[in-house]
């Protein structure tokens, strides 16, 4: 009996045009608005690396002024590291699985090849156990080795974006690109790698755009003075001038990683920061009261804000909206439905039971929430295109994917059921007798 | 085949309270032809519409071939409209937008035929009343005596051995009224039973029985001393 319903629900669409096409325009531009801002929303909020999101925490350690308010919420505490604190976990023994430091940097970048021309390029300074930690791809090559980050050596892993404009997508490895006039040379090349949001720094700009094209030793870009790219928040002016001084003072400027695979080694970890915390203390530092946090990645998601209030509140206003429009199909399926009683009459006459009408009239409402579906989805993918002209950085987020394409369909028909189920139920219940005299 | 005891139908609303239907008696035999004839407002059509189950009775008893079903549930009666009564109405009740064959397609699709006996069905009804080469023909494409032979032959396709007609010929003109009624006579010949409403005092005089509903009461003396002579049978039975 399906496909005998939908010849009729394509049939009955095409009797009232216009009234067919108010409810999908109706539907779909609710749809539209709704999938826009949820879209946005999803991949904001996604899980930039599922599988090991629950292990992986972003360390605070609170080393800031005294005479600044009392801390109330995590979000008082500044997210980023000093480099003494940084240096010292990463060289003394902790019970974490692993760790990383890192900072994102940058510098002018030539491969001496002709007809090449310089360019600003990303850099992320960091330690070699950031690529096992986070689980990133190699197409060539591996990581440098822990020799050559104490060793401070001049190596480089690109992205593959990067190798392909600049070794045109071949095995770079062992060739030279030089960063501020300093040769470096390639010793990986990166698969296709893009966790979005960019959760190992999202307290600056560019949290859902390209990671970095380049990844240097920490020590290394220290030494030839990679100035950090991000922010760099200090409560006391460095005492003096200079690079070391800077690296002496209290300014954060680093983000921190610990890989933490089961909660006795994520409880062990806090004890040994709050005691790590202590011992600086008696020295002087960390005048205010212990506030170390370890926070996995989707809980530093919601710290951080990575999804901000306003969007949240954008989708609910979309939703309502999406309701409203669905309360206006109710009334258009209304006056299209008791425009259908004579035929009701005459079907239930024949032999149709209640059941029967009930299943064809869904049916149709079924194929309009579809056609509202298809409707909304080009509206949405409209919005997005504007969201992508309207706001840079977010080229990654106006995208629908297999998921989105899916959840629209779903929410057009459950949303037109939801309107079609009135009408539907006042036809099913007429008494047929009352409009055979009359047709 | 069709007998009703002392059916009764009352509408009510807040204010007012309409008997349709007076404890009407009536008994239509296998194979009758029987007209139903009366003044507007005598019941005529309140009593078709419970004869063809699209009503319940407020009071009485009604018994379709044999089986009680004056208090069928919704799904029941359906089925029994679907399986063993065919309608015609005056108005032909077409639906405007299919052509002919879906049409007269209607009621057997809720039979669960097969699309190959549901073809069959359709092309010998519609070759009955002469229309099987205008098959893909809207409604709007025919004239009106043309519309009441789909009627019929959407009545007839899924051979229900009761037909219910209500003024079957009032919106036509004479001449094709009279070929509208000979087809209803050939079929009521194969041995369909008919009950037809109508106004036309010629057409009823060509039916087999002509009974009168006044007051929502079948006047029909025959009827009424049967009725009389059933109810007493009935009472006597019962003291013994």
């Amino acid at each position: 009996m399906f496909s005998y319903y939908l010849k009729l629900a394509l049939r009955s669409i095409r009797r009232n045009p216009v009234l067919s096409t108010l409810m999908v325009l109706a539907l779909g531009l609710g749809i539209g608005a709704f999938m826009t801002t949820y879209t946005v929303y999803y991949l904001m909020s996604g899980d930039p690396i599922p599988h090991k999101s629950d292990v992986l925490y972003a360390v605070q350690l609170d080393n800031w002024d005294p005479n600044d308010p009392p801390t109330e919420s995590q979000r008082d505490v500044q997210p980023q590291l000093t480099w003494r604190d940084a240096e010292y976990l990463m060289h003394n023994p902790t019970p974490a699985s692993d760790q990383a430091a890192m900072y994102r940097t940058g510098a002018i970048v030539e491969t001496g090849s002709e007809g090449q021309t310089p360019f600003e390029g990303n850099i992320r300074a960091t330690y070699p156990s950031f690529f096992p930690m986070f689980d990133v791809p190699f197409r060539y090559g591996r990581p440098w080795d822990l020799a050559a980050e104490s060793g401070h050596e001049r190596v480089v892993v690109l992205s593959r974006k990067m190798n392909d404009e600049l070794f045109e997508g071949e095995n770079s490895l062992g060739r030279t690109v030089k960063f501020n006039d300093t040769p470096f040379q390639v010793v990986g090349v990166l698969d296709d790698w893009r966790p979005t949001p960019r959760f190992y720094q999202v307290d600056s700009g560019g949290t859902f755009g390209d990671a970095e094209d380049f990844y240097v030793p920490l020590n290394t870009a220290v030494d030839r003075v990679f100035l950090p790219h991000g922010n760099v928040n200090c409560w006391l002016e460095p005492d003096g001038g200079g690079i070391e001084a800077f690296l002496r003072s209290e300014c954060v400027w680093l983000q921190f990683w610990a890989e933490l695979a089961t909660p006795d080694e994520a409880a062990s970890y806090k004890d040994f920061l709050d005691n790590y915390v202590r011992s600086q203390k008696e020295t002087g530092r960390f005048p205010r009261p212990l506030n170390t946090f370890i926070t996995p990645v989707m809980e530093w998601m919601d710290v951080m804000e990575v999804v901000s209030t306003d969007n949240r509140v954008l989708v609910r206003v979309a939703f309502l909206f999406l309701l409203v429009c669905v309360l206006n199909t109710v009334g258009l399926l209304l006056a299209k439905f008791l425009g259908k009683c004579p035929e009701v009459a005459l079907r239930r006459a024949m032999g149709a039971s209640r059941r029967a009408i009930f299943s064809q009239n869904l049916v149709e409402i079924g194929l309009i929430g579809v056609l509202g579906g298809a409707v909304g989805l080009a509206f949405a993918w409209l919005g997005l295109q504007l969201i992508d002209k309207l706001y840079r950085g977010y080229q990654h987020l106006v995208h629908l994917d297999a998921v989105m394409l899916v959840t629209a369909l779903v929410i057009a028909v459950a949303a037109s059921i939801a309107a079609g189920l009135y009408p539907v139920w006042r036809v099913t219940r007429l008494a047929p007798a009352g409009f055979l005299k009359t047709q | 085949m069709l007998k009703m005891t002392d059916v009764s139908k009352v509408y009510r609303t807040e204010l007012i309270e309409t008997h349709a239907l007076r404890n009407l008696n009536l008994e239509v035999s296998e194979g009758e032809f029987v007209a139903v004839t009366g003044p507007s407002g005598s019941g005529k059509t309140t009593f078709l519409n419970i004869a063809g189950l699209l009503e319940k009775p407020t009071g009485g008893s009604y018994e379709l071939d044999g089986e009680d079903v004056g208090r069928l549930s919704d799904d029941a009666a359906a089925r029994i409209r679907n399986e063993k009564v065919g309608f015609i109405f005056q108005s032909f009740n077409l639906i405007p937008d299919l052509n002919l064959y879906d049409n007269v397609d209607v009621p057997l699709r809720y039979r669960r035929w097969s699309g190959k006996q549901r073809r069959k069905a359709i092309e010998n009804a519609l070759e009955l009343v002469g229309l099987a080469s205008r098959a893909n023909y809207l409604p709007s494409q025919l004239s009106g005596g043309q519309q009441q032979r789909v009627a019929i032959a959407r009545a007839l396709a899924g051979q229900p051995r009761f037909l219910l007609a209500d003024e079957p010929t009032g919106n036509l003109d004479s001449l094709m009224a009279r070929q509208v009624m000979d087809m209803l006579e050939a079929i009521n010949g194969e041995g369909t039973t008919i009950v037809m409403v109508t106004h036309d005092q010629e057409l009823a005089r060509r039916a087999q029985r002509n009974i009168q509903v006044l007051d929502g009461q079948v006047s029909d003396l025959d009827t009424l001393y049967q009725a009389r002579v059933d109810r007493l049978a009935r009472e006597d039975s019962a003291h013994v």
